[in-house]
């Protein structure tokens, strides 16, 4: 079952502050991802390998091009949706694992990674529930679940990200770098968690710097080129 | 479900400054929608206008009440206004001074609201006064204080108890932390924040403050010279401005 199928993405950024440059960063670009696949996103540093995540989240507007999207049942294009649309996706049907944790003061990191499944109404005690259950497999030891991430590591803020990544088991996951600050232990509960996630019919399509890793979750690589001519 | 407030073509002068100039703007329940741009680009005006405070000069404002029932707010008395702004909506002020009665002590100003909106039992007024105390962090054994007595950041608080003590469907803000501690404005934002999600409430929030405005708004409406340069979804806008403006807003934010 095709879960998502972009079609003709075009990405460029005019920069208005420095003379009004454009640079053309994804050109023509087609995916089609299935469920309990996920495909890797391949290509040089610079390519837009993050820039074609960030259009698919729709915290980048595409140009062009269209993303449909398995959305309650029906394809919707989410390059053409707004934003309320956009957000209640984004609530039921298309996690992101960034790269790094966009930190919210005071709140604790229990709370973080309980807020998606809490969005979705899943009740306060189980939402937390299974957000310990995650952060305790991801080698978090329940004396942090209390506490803010700002003050963590960059791996353990990480670990947080990506236990409010997995938690709420959207439909569709884009991922990341997922263990990009991950030692190896850690990166082998993402392995698990990724190829749980598979299992259970989830579509992902992930950065994985980490050729290893790549090579035991990616079931096809998606090559991302530059674009070397002007917008 | 439709939207709680719906703005169209709103013009409104000051002499020969447009404040508005063609403004529309929507916000559906549960929407928090921040209104971000320099001073003196009629994002207040556009906020007073919306509470019925101001009249515009063309225009229609349309409010959906939880029957259904429909509001030409520009259209409306002062004493409807008055009673939408007692049941259905609040308003919270940048200086809470401009809100609270100073001569009257803190749980009477929470319980001024609820004894308006028709509540006349003391006890229950009371109780209540107390509990809405304690949500925006404040002892509830000073609730006999004067709020001459509290800090910035305490009367502000108390501002936000008074708006929210009648379960309003949606909320004005017009730069609710403006002028307050760096430290206090972080607390403050997360308490709004919070509230905000547990209530379900709809806010137009009007701030320059970019930061408080990725951290409170689903939705962000770019104001310059009286009119609506961009909107759409706050982190859409914040990290892939497509406006000239908008990308001078953002890159002019310091990053902490």
């Amino acid at each position: 079952m095709i879960m998502l199928q972009a079609q003709g993405l075009q990405k460029s950024f005019t920069l208005h502050l420095q003379g009004g440059i454009a640079m053309a960063v994804l050109r023509n670009v087609d995916i089609t991802l299935r469920a309990g696949e996920c495909v890797a996103l391949a290509g040089p540093s610079g390519a837009g390998k993050s820039t074609l995540m960030r259009c698919l989240y729709g915290n980048y507007g595409c140009d062009g091009g269209s993303i449909h999207l398995r959305h309650h049942g029906a394809m919707v294009d989410i390059a053409a949706a707004d934003a309320r649309q956009m957000r209640e996706v984004r609530r039921d049907t298309l996690g992101y694992v960034s790269q790094f944790l966009r930190v919210i003061p005071r709140v604790p990191s229990l709370d973080i990674v309980a807020e998606p499944m809490r969005a979705r109404g899943v009740p306060l005690e189980e939402a937390r529930a299974r957000a310990a259950a995650l952060l305790t497999r991801l080698n978090m030891p329940p004396s942090l679940h209390g506490l803010p991430p700002a003050t963590f590591s960059g791996g353990e803020q990480q670990r947080v990200n990506l236990a409010r990544g997995f938690a709420a088991a959207h439909p569709v996951l884009l991922i990341d770098e997922p263990t990009a600050s991950l030692d190896a232990a850690n990166a082998a509960v993402v392995i698990a968690l990724i190829e749980e996630a598979k299992a259970a019919g989830q579509a992902i399509i992930g950065i994985f710097h980490d050729l290893p890793v790549r090579e035991r979750v990616a079931d096809r690589l998606l090559h991302i080129e530059p674009v070397c001519e002007p917008a | 479900m439709s939207a709680l407030l719906q703005a169209e073509g709103l013009d409104l002068r000051f002499g020969a400054v447009r404040a508005l100039d063609g403004v529309a703007i929507s916000i559906w329940p549960g929407e928090v929608v921040a209104i971000v741009g320099e001073s003196g680009s009629g994002k207040s005006s556009l906020l007073r206008v919306l509470a019925g405070m101001q009249r515009a000069d063309a225009g229609a404002v349309l409010y959906r009440d939880a029957a259904g029932a429909t509001h030409s707010v520009l259209d409306a008395s002062d004493a409807a206004l008055r009673r939408l702004m007692r049941s259905d909506w609040g308003f919270v002020h940048q200086n809470a001074r401009d809100a609270l009665r100073m001569e009257v002590s803190a749980g009477g100003n929470v319980g001024e609201r609820l004894m308006a909106a028709g509540d006349r039992h003391y006890g229950h007024i009371r109780e209540v006064a107390a509990h809405w105390l304690e949500r925006v962090e404040m002892d509830p054994a000073r609730m006999d204080e004067s709020p001459k007595n509290f800090s910035g950041g305490m009367q502000q608080r108390l501002q936000i108890a008074r708006t929210l003590v009648t379960n309003p469907r949606l909320v004005f803000m017009d730069e609710p932390t403006g002028g307050l501690d760096v430290s206090v404005q972080a607390r403050l934002l997360d308490l709004i924040r919070g509230l905000v999600a547990d209530l379900g409430l709809a806010v137009l929030l009007v701030t320059h403050d970019i930061a408080a405005a990725r951290l409170l708004a689903h939705r962000i409406v770019v104001m310059r010279h009286g009119q609506v340069v961009e909107e759409g979804l706050t982190d859409r806008v914040l990290d892939d401005p497509q406006h000239p403006y908008t990308q001078l807003l953002v890159s002019s934010v310091l990053a902490a």
